[in-house]
């Protein structure tokens, strides 16, 4: 596959964006909110940085992704879809009674879902996991995982930032959406977070920190993070939840609630808009 | 019952058959939480300290990885204490294990009341209710040392999650050196035509010890051991109550949600014959030696001899 351009990778974060708008809208339920958070993240994942098959899931020397946060099913089956791992029209089955999408990713009934998340705090320990396995195999495959902000005020995943550290997981690279909205409001009024870099770096990780919705600075990062050859690696992620839908931004209500019908025609039209 | 019979702890005959996996398995990994010299994983360690995961003092964290690993192609076993293996993580085994049906065996020590000493919050005596209850999840409590070696290589061939718990203490073994272990299977010890006892973990010693008490008595007990609690070997308690008419199940563990409830599901699905039940009653333990305290909770066969004798009495009875 051809490398694609940073518009092309910022075309397919608004498709991933619509589609997060439509699925959540046919569910009547979903979180859009962190969905749209994490659309240039999945972009560039996806569609550039993991080496990964569509058509052959369990590859065994594919990059993994893990996604801790996993209420943002949405933009991960939108990432999987439009990369070619299910039809696309199977989207619109989320949270359907039958359909393989359900509420939260669940492994092994979803093509290219490594892990079943959707208790928050997990997914980091999972990554670790993977990772380890990668490292006694002698394999060079690099283990991805999606935290979001809210979720590091559960312990196990400074648990799992000790143990990545102790073990010399490289190949580990966690990204956080640092939207810094939780379902009660701004995590800093919940259980504060900052210094959330000061943090990672006292439990021995490298940490970048960046614009989460600029592509260019997500391809950076991971480049900068894969060279690592010692300690895993976070990339804290400055984004606005409910990103690219104007009256989602920054809005709270949209961490667990889909539009309502009057909001999703003005959602779709911003969106439709800004692909090209 | 014990006569020329040793006395062994089943954590030396699971560190054996881990020893001996370690060479026989190159897929096989073991996680500790820093109690390997008690769970007696440290014997894999010295035999493939490669494929050893030490994740210190962070149960919910060893699950997380012991998913990881599974999902990699590893087979994971993770081992520490009952009440910590079961209860610190069990919603994390709940998510990352038994729903995605990931290849992670749990095995614990330091189960029941006969940890003894260290007291309640260290005896594990609802580890095998909170367990049972999960999809996906074998429950074993193999009877005796050579049977936790049987059931520690049976487990590493099967694909899936496991549950398996052991104790602490040594006891007697009543199994052969060489006995087999087949998942879901139970085995008739002692054949009888009065009463049916039902026993898991060490009570099945006791079980024996009980049917030879009632022998003496006139009672002709048959003995089953149930080493595993789930899946439940329907047949075999069908079978063994179709010819006694009554039963007696006996646990190192609550009655509420262990042995006796699986066993008590089955006969009311199925032949509503009475049934006693020996094991803790809703209630925690404490300190004190394990014979002291075997003995205060009811737990010996002493106390099966009762219940067994109260179980024929309501024979007939609604």
């Amino acid at each position: 596959m051809p490398e694609l351009s940073v518009p092309e990778l910022e075309n397919i974060a608004n498709k991933l964006r619509l589609h997060v708008v439509e699925m959540t809208y046919a569910a009547s339920s979903g979180h859009p909110g962190g969905s749209l958070s994490s659309a240039e993240l999945l972009s560039v994942l996806y569609f550039r940085a993991m080496r990964h098959d569509p058509s052959d899931p369990s590859m065994p020397d594919r990059d993994r992704f893990v996604l801790s946060k996993g209420h943002a099913a949405p933009i991960l089956y939108s990432a999987l879809a439009e990369s070619g791992y299910f039809p696309k029209e199977d989207l619109l089955g989320l949270r359907k009674m039958g359909s393989k999408l359900q509420g939260h990713p669940v492994r092994g009934t979803v093509p290219g879902v490594e892990m079943s998340t959707g208790s928050l705090g997990q997914g980091l320990s999972m990554a670790c996991g993977i990772a380890l396995a990668g490292k006694m195999d002698g394999k060079a495959y690099r283990t991805f995982c999606l935290l979001g902000d809210g979720e590091l005020q559960s312990g196990q995943n400074w648990e799992a930032a000790m143990f990545a550290h102790q073990y010399g997981l490289s190949s580990l690279i966690a990204f956080v959406d640092r939207n810094r909205l939780q379902i009660t409001g701004n995590t800093e009024d919940a259980v504060g977070l900052d210094p959330l870099p000061e943090k990672w770096r006292a439990f021995g990780w490298n940490v970048q920190i960046i614009d989460g919705h600029n592509v260019r600075q997500i391809i950076d990062a991971i480049d900068k993070a894969s060279r690592s050859r010692k300690s895993p690696s976070v990339i804290i992620m400055n984004t606005v939840k409910g990103k690219g839908v104007s009256f989602m931004e920054n809005n709270a209500g949209f961490h667990g609630r889909a539009c309502k019908p009057d909001e999703f025609e003005q959602a779709v039209k911003e969106l439709k808009e800004a692909i090209q | 019952m014990t006569d020329g019979r040793k006395s062994l702890a089943q954590r030396n005959y699971y560190g054996k058959a881990l020893a001996d996996l370690a060479a026989k398995r190159g897929d096989v990994v073991v996680l500790d939480a820093d109690l390997a010299g008690s769970t007696k994983t440290s014997d894999f360690k010295k035999a493939a300290p490669e494929r050893f995961v030490e994740v210190g003092i962070a149960e919910q964290n060893m699950i997380g990885i012991a998913a990881g690993l599974a999902a990699s192609g590893k087979v994971a076993f993770a081992s520490t204490f009952g009440v910590f293996a079961s209860g610190r993580c069990w919603e994390q085994i709940r998510l990352a294990v038994a729903y995605p049906r990931l290849n992670v065996k749990i095995v614990a020590t330091h189960c029941g009341i006969s940890v003894g000493e260290d007291g309640a919050s260290h005896q594990a005596l609802e580890d095998m209710a909170i367990m049972r209850a999960l999809p996906n999840m074998v429950v074993i409590s193999p009877a005796d040392a050579y049977e936790a070696y049987a059931a520690t290589m049976a487990i590493a061939d099967y694909d899936g999650p496991v549950y398996m718990r052991m104790g602490r203490a040594e006891f007697p073994t009543i199994m052969l050196e060489d006995v087999s272990f087949e998942i879901g299977k139970a085995k008739v010890l002692r054949e009888g035509s009065d009463v049916t006892l039902i026993g898991c973990g060490q009570m099945v010693a006791s079980c024996m010890e009980a049917a030879e008490a009632l022998a003496g008595k006139g009672i002709s007990a048959e003995v089953v051991n149930m080493s595993t609690v789930k899946p439940l070997d329907s047949a075999a308690v069908e079978a063994s109550v179709g010819k006694t008419g009554c039963c007696v199940t006996a646990e190192e563990h609550s009655v509420i949600g262990g042995l006796g409830s699986a066993v008590a599901e089955c006969l009311c699905r199925t032949s509503c014959v009475p049934l006693e039940m020996v094991g803790t009653k809703d209630t925690f333990g404490e300190s004190g030696t394990p014979a002291e305290l075997l003995s205060k909770y009811g737990l010996t066969a002493a106390d099966i001899v009762a219940a067994a004798e109260k179980s024929i009495a309501r024979k007939g009875k609604a």
